[in-house]
């Protein structure tokens, strides 16, 4: 293999172990982000610490929302179907936040057990529609549960 | 069929050809652009985001553009590597701002969307770092192609770069299906059930066209002019320059 | 749709006229950018040509 030709190769091999390591970090940050997301089920039995910032999603519960009078503090309910997480808030909600809208909170749990959020995400999913049509869908009973995507995770 | 292939390799035909598109392209797009923006505004709202989801009909057409003109740059890039054909080079420089102006257009209009819906401008969720990663790939192609001052090592650094780079086209893609992002799923790749309304697709749909066309358009222009500059001490080119 | 209610955006003006607005800015930019590119390097040739057809 003449010099030129050999030096091209290592060129393109150094590139392309490059990218692979950037790629290869990519993934890892990605799956360590899922490592610190919880499920209200996951903080009911523990798992998540004490303390330390995490994050927790799931529905908003229906008629859970509590708005402190006089102040921004809201207090939702967060559930995933099985186990549910009162939440704390101060601070101004995504337009998306209402009953039955997927959240992501990121946030800390205390001693006594009460999470309190510095940040309120909400996620909406890849239907678009006019408000009619979403009537006539519910009304027509075609409406499918769990259009309004449900968190198993985040980031 | 090989005559064919080797016009297009031919600069002088390229250039007279481009010319020859550019009324069309234009037209075509003014066309689309008037019925898109027409139709962005007319449809009805959505049912949960209200007005804010009109963003879609500039922010998804970004999006495709950024991914579809980076597969354009690659194509042409790995063309001339292999072929050594000059011409496919041009047309991969060419590209490359373009690319990178609707990438920025892409992130920069997500944010604008994101704010007042998730309630973020920016998470790092795979979709939008992966997004991010291909405008530092468009970057890194331009400033590679500006810092070689020999224009075949330019050309062959630059196509290198953006071969290796396409593996995150499909990174992006399924990003929202691969991890969980706060990035929605794809709205319009699955044909099954088409999960937008066909008053809110036709918007998109036109603005979509209007953009490939616009980049087709500006593609053309920018082709020529790189025609010019490599080919400028050329017999052909001080022809046409003589009156 | 009012032309009020039209610019209010049901009150994301801001989000939504900035997206498109950024949307043109940038379009024309790449226009105008492209063209006078062209431009500049067509005179350049001119130039040349002119020069060289003066001395023969």
């Amino acid at each position: 293999m003449n010099p030129v030709r050999k030096k091209r190769l290592l060129l393109i091999g150094l590139m392309v172990g490059g990218v692979s390591i950037t790629t290869m970090l990519m993934l890892n940050a990605f799956q360590s982000n899922v490592m610190f997301f919880f499920s209200p089920t996951q903080v009911a039995a523990g798992e998540a610490p004490v303390g330390h910032n995490f994050r927790v999603g799931g529905l908003v519960k229906t008629g859970s929302v509590t708005r402190e009078n006089g102040s921004l503090t809201v207090q939702f309910i967060v559930t995933d179907g099985d186990k549910s997480l009162p939440i704390y808030y101060a601070g101004i909600l995504p337009d998306l936040f209402r009953e039955g809208q997927g959240i992501i909170a990121k946030g800390k749990l205390d001693d006594t057990g009460r999470f309190t959020a510095s940040e309120v995400l909400a996620k909406h999913d890849e239907n678009y529609m006019p408000p009619e049509v979403a009537d006539a869908l519910k009304k027509s009973g075609k409406w499918k549960e769990g259009q309004t995507s449900m968190p198993e995770g985040m980031y | 069929m090989f005559a064919w292939f080797f016009r297009l390799g031919s600069p002088k035909h390229v250039y007279r050809i481009a010319g020859r598109f550019l009324p069309w392209t234009g037209g075509l797009f003014l066309l689309l652009l008037i019925s898109g923006l027409y139709y962005s505004f007319s449809a009805p709202p959505d049912y949960q985001q209200g007005e804010s989801y009109r963003i879609i009909f500039v922010h998804v057409p970004a999006a495709w553009m950024s991914m579809f003109i980076y597969m354009v740059m690659a194509l042409a890039g790995g063309v001339g590597l292999v072929w050594k054909m000059k011409m496919a080079d041009m047309v991969a420089s060419a590209a490359a701002p373009i690319g990178a102006a609707f990438t920025l257009l892409a992130l920069v209009t997500g944010s604008f969307w994101g704010k007042p819906m998730w309630g973020t401008w920016w998470v790092w969720d795979a979709r939008l770092t992966s997004e991010l990663i291909l405008l530092f790939l468009y970057l890194g192609f331009i400033a590679l192609q500006a810092a070689i001052e020999d224009t075949r090592t330019a050309a062959r650094a630059g196509a290198i770069l953006a071969l290796v780079g396409v593996i995150n086209i499909p990174i992006i893609h399924y990003s929202v299906e691969w991890w969980y992002t706060l990035h929605q799923p794809a709205t319009i790749t699955k044909m099954d059930t088409p999960s937008i309304h066909i008053s809110m697709l036709i918007p998109l749909l036109l603005m979509a066209g209007a953009f490939k066309v616009f980049f087709a358009h500006v593609l053309l222009i920018r082709t020529r002019t790189e025609i010019l500059r490599r080919e400028q001490k050329t017999g052909w080119v001080q022809e046409l320059f003589k009156k | 749709m009012s032309v009020s209610e039209f610019f209010h955006m049901g009150g994301y003006a801001l989000y939504v006229w900035s997206s498109y607005g950024l949307t043109t800015v940038v379009m024309i930019a790449l226009y105008l950018f492209a063209k006078r590119d062209q431009q500049q390097i067509k005179q350049q040739i001119a130039r040349r040509v002119a020069r060289s057809g003066s001395e023969t």
